[in-house]
Formats: structure tokens, C-alpha cells, sequence
């Protein structure tokens, strides 16, 4: 007696357990209970976003964003200086093009999806910004910019493998030029740091921060660790004392208290000790972190090393550091979020960074009262430097991926 | 590892680079002491005055506060903007004949004080309240110009409500933030006008404009000028009126430090003379004109007769250079928070005291 095989061509499962619908029971309808909390708290989503747009689209002076667009970004910076700014965005956009491109050249495709739309947006905003005509022409420009250098890269980067390691040097050397074109001298008009405003100073101080804090903590974490009595002292009590003090304190001490000690007559830019006390700050928080990547690497390593020949100090340099900061890049890279958004407190000390100059911009009379506009408007933008710095990391982190 | 090596190396660079380029700036404001524009001012017999540095300097730096409606703040263009910042611009105008040639720094309620004495600042134009301690050597040794600016604590009403004055607040519920001099005023006021007025207290000043805003209460009290701030945020500001009543004196004006009577002196007169201005009906417009006024007082205080702008250690016609920049006193009242403005803050006691307010300048003479 044959009977025919039963089939063995797979047919989908059964409707009530798959999709949306059976998705929605198992986690959302699952009680009697859970029922009651999603549809109680779906009412109130759903209200509060209804109030949200309704206010959005009908309450909300929208004005206030593009008649002070210029202050958001760059604060009192003179108008005729704007070019500074854009040659600075083109070349940060060339150089992050040129990255991309060099570091993903054997990828199949040079943008995946994500990033594709991302780029979409930026465009569909670009094109869409309420600014003059020839501002969008330019933000246009700046994004055809990082794709054509990508595309550059990514051929060159195939001819030349070795130009990648030129890239952090090249990196290092736009800094120069960055600095030297927002502040002036040598052949360019000087603008006071006074003038210096908005993003941009909100930038400045978050990059001059984090690259400063960066080194100093790695050397108090090792510090801590180190068998030298002195240094380990030196670095844990700095470390302690730093972070058993609020940031604003450390601000104020900075801005009102380093004046009485100097001898008359010298004072100190006071964007500059506001930038020092930010790094201070962050350098004891990080040496923490980076602490605790050092003390998972283990010993072995160092043993290891130092059975083939190296010194302790190659040792750290080459085995154990890159090791440990591979393993706190998150909490690294939560430090410099937190440190971003710290900088609005030096607002608090009269600098018009981001924050700051959105409080001026409420004093001005034509713009009293519209408060939510404003600050949603610059929490975006914090929003969007932040989110960009967290998915920065996690990329780095899947690059530098070795386990298996 | 090669990876790590060249990031090491891109991150030393870079810091090398910051601290590089950080040096230069350090000292970009040192004071210097030298009288090198003494031989400018021909008073210069005394000691070192602050008007010499800055002389020397060629710019004015003046403390603001910079978020203020009407007084301090930087306008959709980026400039400073207010009636604060146009006094700066006043005596800047008054000192190199350039209105712009001055520098303005944001100063807190803490820093504005310490930034004097430590001569951080030539100046300060940031409504700073007029007191003894405050003007007292043994207190905080400062000296203050004349008023620019007589706030107070006001109440403001409803059209609606009929109030016109403080008497008709009788029996009514008016609105006050908990725990400050504001509440204080009001009960003492009450007392004295022997009515009995009914408190609604908040814990912060938005909370109880929102409470004035749903009418929980008919009045609303707190300084004048920040009630005229907040009414142009209302739905319908029109429908609101400040009651001309004013309950605690409050008056404001520019600072300088104690001890250096040269610059004060500077300060002090270019700051009368705007008043004066208005009075001689000197404007912005028709200046020039003025200048051939036959009046002995006006050509002295234009400074086609006399020598009062040298005795000061000033060119002749600081005054003249003065009220180019901005206009005489009422010009820049109006402009920035008068009827010129969307604060419309009514002149009350910061009228001449020809009209009956407080606004009076000794003789130019």
C-alpha cells in the first residue's frame, strides 16, 4: 500500500500567530489587565498628540525659527565673515566623504539604505530650509560634496589602501585650518571669541572639549594604575575631587574665582576657561570609564607581551590600550553626549552658545512668549548632533569587532 | 594597530594644535595702565583714570545683561539692541565719535559686580538697582549714573475689570509670585491705602501670568517692565492696561567703579546730557541744525561755545557726536520701549520733570 509523501513544501503558519494582529495580542492584549493599561494609555498618546499638532499647526508662531536662523548657528558671528563657516562645512564635508568612502571600500555597496534615506531627508531639508535661495543652493552643494568625495574615495582608496592611515592626520590638520578660519589672523580679519555664537560655539567648545579630555583621561586612568605611589595619588585625588564637584561649580570657579588669583592686569579668555573646566570635568569621568576597559583586558595580555620582548610601556600602547578603549567605546561615547550637552550650562555664565542665545532671542520683543518654538527648535538640533555621536559609535564599535 | 597609531598621533597633533592656538588669545584684554592717550585729554592731572585705558584702547566694553526685553538683547541681525545697550552706544559715540566702536558682554546677577572691581568691564548698563549698600565704599564700592530708567513694582488689570487705580483694587484678587519683595510691596501698599486686598500666591512668575491669563485673578503684580514684557505675549495685550500706581522704587542706570572720578564723570555727564537733549529738543534729526541756535545754553552744551567737553577730557562736541548716535533721551525711551516698541511701557516717572516726572539734569554750565 503506497501512500503519497506528505508534502513537504512549506506553507505559511497559521494566521493567528504570525503578523501584526497575533503580534498585537501576545504582547499588548495578553491580560485582561494589559488590555485595560494599552487602550487607557493609547487614549492618552493619541490625545496628547492630537494636542501636540493641533498646537503645532494652529497656536505656534513658527516665525521666530527663520527670522533668527543665522543666530541659532552662528550666533553674532559678522555677516560678512558667513564664508568662513561655509568653506569650514565644505571641507569638514570633503573630508567625511573622503573617510567614508576610503574606509568602506571593500563594502558591497558604498551607502546602504538607512543612510541613503538619511541623505534624502538632508536634501528634502536642504531644498525645503526656510533661509534665502542662495544658503540652500550652497547646503545643496555641501551634501553633492560628501557624496562625489565618497565616490572619490572609495576609487582612490582601491588604487591606494595605504591612504588610510593619512586620513587622521588629514583629520588632525583640518583642525589647524578650522581654527584658523572661525578665529582669523594671519591674512584673515580676527573675530573676537566674544562674536563667536550658536552651533557653532556649541561645536567648538563640545570638540575642543572632547579631543582635550580624551588623552588627559586615558593618562589619569592609567595613572590610577600605575605602581608609581606619586602619580597614582596625584591622579586618584584629582579624579575624586573632580567628580565630587557639579559641573556649574567648577564653571564658576572658572569664570569669577581664576580672575581674583591672577596678578592684575592678566586675564584669561573666559571662553577659554569655560572649554578647560569642561575637559577637566569630563577627563575625571572618563578616566573612569577607561579604567574599567583597562581592568577587563586580562593579565595575560600583559604577560603575553612582555614574553615577547616588549616593554610595559609598548605594552600598554599596543596591546592593552587599544583592547581597553575598544570595550568602553560606549560609555566613552556617553561621555562626550553628556559633555555636549553640558556646554548649554556655560550658556547659564552669559556666552551665547545654542542655549544662550535662544534666551536673548526670547528677550526680543517681537519674539516674547514663544518659548516651546525655540527650545523645541534647538532641542532638535541637540537631538541630532547626539543621535548622530551614538550611531558614530556603534559603527566604530562593529568595525573594531574581533570577537567571534 | 597600525589603526591605533595613527589615531594616537592624529590626537596628539591635534593636541598640540588646540594648545598652540590657544596661547595668543589669553591675554587678549590685559588692561594696560599706560597713559598713552593722556596727552588726549588735557584734565588728565590726577591719577590714572579707567578714561585713558579705554581711550587708549579705542574700544568702550560695557556690562549688559542681554536677555532683557526692551533694554538688552541681540536682535534678528545679531546686534545688541535696547535702551541699555543704546546709553552704551551714547557714551561710546561721546568718546571716539563711532556709536559702534563698543564691546558688550553678557553679565549675570553674580558677575556683574566682581566684573567692575576687577575691570573686566569699563561699565556697567544692566538694570542694576540704585542702593546705599550697593553706592557704599564699606558695601560694594561702586558708583552709579544718573537713572535711565525708574522701574517699579506696578500692577497691571484688565480692561474689562474697570480698575483705573490702585484704590479700585479693593476687595479684588490680584495675582503675586510667593516670597519675594513683590509680595511684601503689595500687602504693605494695601495697608496704607487701607484696603483689603484679596492674594492669589505663586511659586514662579509664569505660573501666575498663566492664572491672570484664565482670569483667576483681576490683577497682576510684579516690575513694570517685565509686566510690559508680558503682555505682549497675551492673546489680545491690548485688553490689559499697567495702572499708572508705581509700589516700590526701583530705579536703574549704568555703573562704574568706585574711586576714578574722571571716568565717572564721563559717564555721569553723557548720560545727563541725553536727558538735557530732550529737554532742549535736540534730536537725532535735527541736531546739525541746533548747532547754529543762538541760545548761549544750547551752544555751550553742543559745545560751539565754552569748554566743558575739554574739562571733561572729552572733544568739544561729545554731545553732539552723542545724540547722533541714537537721539536724546525720549528718542531712545520710545524706540526701545515706548510707543516705538512692542513694549509700550508709558513714560510715567521717567518723564522730564517738565512734564512732571522724575528725568532731570543739572545745568550744563
Amino acid at each position: 500500500m503506497t501512500t503519497a509523501p506528505p508534502s513537504i513544501t512549506s506553507s505559511r503558519p497559521p494566521a493567528d500567530q504570525v503578523g501584526a494582529i497575533a503580534w498585537l495580542r501576545k504582547n499588548l492584549f495578553n491580560s485582561w489587565f494589559n488590555s485595560l493599561l494599552t487602550v487607557i494609555l493609547g487614549l492618552l498618546l493619541v490625545r496628547s498628540l492630537y494636542g501636540f499638532l493641533s498646537w503645532a499647526t494652529t497656536t505656534a508662531k513658527w516665525a521666530v525659527i527663520p527670522a533668527n536662523l543665522p543666530l541659532f548657528f552662528v550666533g553674532r558671528y559678522p555677516v560678512a565673515q558667513y564664508w568662513r563657516i561655509w568653506v569650514i562645512i565644505s571641507l569638514l564635508a570633503v573630508l567625511s566623504g573622503l573617510s567614508w568612502g576610503i574606509l568602506s571600500r571593500n563594502m558591497a555597496k558604498l551607502f546602504d539604505r538607512n543612510i541613503l534615506i538619511a541623505f534624502g531627508i538632508a536634501a528634502a531639508i536642504a531644498v525645503l530650509a526656510p533661509t534665502p535661495v542662495p544658503f540652500r543652493i550652497l547646503l545643496v552643494g555641501v551634501l553633492g560634496l560628501v557624496l562625489a568625495s565618497s565616490w572619490m574615495g572609495r576609487i582612490v582608496g582601491r588604487r591606494m589602501p595605504q591612504l588610510g592611515q593619512w586620513l587622521s592626520l588629514g583629520w588632525g590638520l583640518s583642525l589647524l585650518v578650522v581654527w584658523w578660519l572661525i578665529a582669523g589672523g594671519i591674512g584673515l580679519p580676527g573675530v573676537k571669541t566674544n562674536d563667536w555664537g550658536g552651533l557653532l560655539l556649541t561645536m567648538f567648545m563640545s570638540v575642543s572639549s572632547i579631543l582635550l579630555c580624551f588623552p588627559l583621561g586615558i593618562l589619569l586612568a592609567l595613572g590610577r594604575q600605575s605602581s608609581l605611589p606619586a602619580l597614582r595619588w596625584i591622579s586618584i585625588t584629582f579624579i575624586e575631587v573632580i567628580r565630587g564637584v557639579p559641573l556649574i561649580t567648577l564653571l564658576f570657579v572658572g569664570a569669577y574665582m581664576v580672575p581674583l588669583f591672577l596678578p592684575p592686569g592678566i586675564r584669561f579668555n573666559q571662553l577659554l576657561l569655560a572649554v578647560i573646566s569642561l575637559t577637566l570635568f569630563s577627563a575625571a569621568y572618563l578616566a573612569e570609564n577607561v579604567r574599567g576597559g583597562l581592568q577587563s583586558v586580562p593579565r595575560g595580555q600583559t604577560e603575553a607581551a612582555n614574553a615577547l620582548g616588549l616593554n610595559s610601556v609598548l605594552a600598554t600602547i599596543l596591546i592593552v590600550l587599544p583592547q581597553a578603549l575598544k570595550v568602553s567605546i560606549p560609555t566613552i561615547v556617553g561621555q562626550f553626549i553628556s559633555l555636549v550637552q553640558d556646554t548649554t550650562l556655560v550658556g547659564l555664565l552669559g556666552a551665547f552658545e545654542m542655549l544662550g542665545i535662544s534666551r536673548s532671542v526670547l528677550a526680543n520683543p517681537a519674539f516674547i512668549g514663544r518659548y516651546a518654538e525655540v527650545y523645541l527648535f534647538i532641542g532638535a538640533i541637540y537631538w541630532i548632533l547626539c543621535y548622530a555621536m551614538s550611531l558614530g559609535s556603534r559603527r566604530l564599535e562593529k568595525q573594531l569587532n574581533t570577537t567571534h | 594597530m597600525r589603526k591605533w597609531n595613527s589615531t594616537l598621533l592624529a590626537v596628539s597633533l591635534s593636541v598640540a594644535a588646540l594648545a598652540a592656538c590657544a596661547a595668543p588669545t589669553t591675554t587678549t584684554t590685559a588692561s594696560s595702565e599706560s597713559p598713552a592717550a593722556g596727552a588726549a585729554s588735557p584734565a588728565a592731572a590726577g591719577a590714572p583714570s579707567r578714561l585713558d585705558t579705554i581711550l587708549s584702547r579705542g574700544t568702550l566694553i560695557c556690562g549688559v545683561e542681554g536677555t532683557i526685553p526692551g533694554f538688552s538683547f541681540v536682535d534678528s541681525s545679531g546686534k545688541y539692541t535696547g535702551l541699555d545697550v543704546d546709553v552704551c552706544k551714547a557714551i561710546a559715540a561721546a568718546l571716539f565719535n563711532d556709536p559702534e566702536k563698543v564691546e558688550f558682554r553678557n553679565l549675570d546677577s553674580t558677575a556683574r559686580f566682581p566684573a567692575v572691581s576687577s575691570g573686566e568691564v569699563d561699565m556697567l548698563s544692566r538694570n542694576t538697582t540704585w542702593t546705599a549698600s550697593r553706592d557704599a565704599a564699606g558695601g560694594n564700592g561702586l558708583e552709579f549714573a544718573p537713572t535711565t530708567f525708574y522701574d517699579g513694582q506696578g500692577v497691571m488689570v484688565t480692561k474689562a475689570s474697570g480698575i483705573s487705580s490702585f484704590k479700585d483694587l479693593d476687595g479684588k484678587a490680584v495675582c503675586v509670585e510667593t516670597g519675594t519683595t513683590t509680595e511684601l510691596n503689595l500687602a504693605t501698599r494695601a495697608t496704607e491705602a487701607n484696603i483689603k486686598i484679596n492674594e492669589v500666591k505663586f511659586q514662579d512668575s509664569n505660573a501666575g501670568f498663566a492664572a491672570y491669563q484664565e482670569g483667576r485673578c483681576e490683577a497682576i503684580t510684579s516690575d513694570r517692565s517685565q509686566l510690559a514684557a508680558k503682555r505682549t505675549a497675551l492673546p489680545t495685550p491690548d485688553d490689559n492696561i499697567l495702572l499708572e500706581d508705581v509700589l516700590s522704587k526701583e530705579p536703574l542706570g549704568p555703573v562704574t567703579v568706585n574711586n576714578d572720578s574722571r571716568w565717572y564723570d564721563v559717564v555721569r555727564w553723557v548720560t545727563y546730557g541725553l536727558i538735557q537733549a530732550e529737554e532742549f529738543g535736540i534730536t537725532q534729526a535735527n541736531v546739525d541744525q541746533k548747532l547754529q541756535d543762538p541760545s548761549p545754553d544750547i551752544k555751550r552744551f553742543l559745545g560751539t561755545d565754552g569748554d566743558l567737553g575739554k574739562q571733561l577730557g572729552l572733544s568739544p562736541d561729545f554731545m553732539v557726536r552723542a545724540i547722533k548716535a541714537g537721539g536724546n533721551y525720549g528718542e531712545i525711551y520710545e524706540r526701545n520701549i515706548g510707543t516705538g516698541s512692542a513694549l509700550k511701557i508709558d513714560r510715567g516717572l521717567n518723564k522730564l520733570w517738565t512734564d512732571g516726572g522724575l528725568m532731570y539734569a543739572p545745568p550744563f554750565r
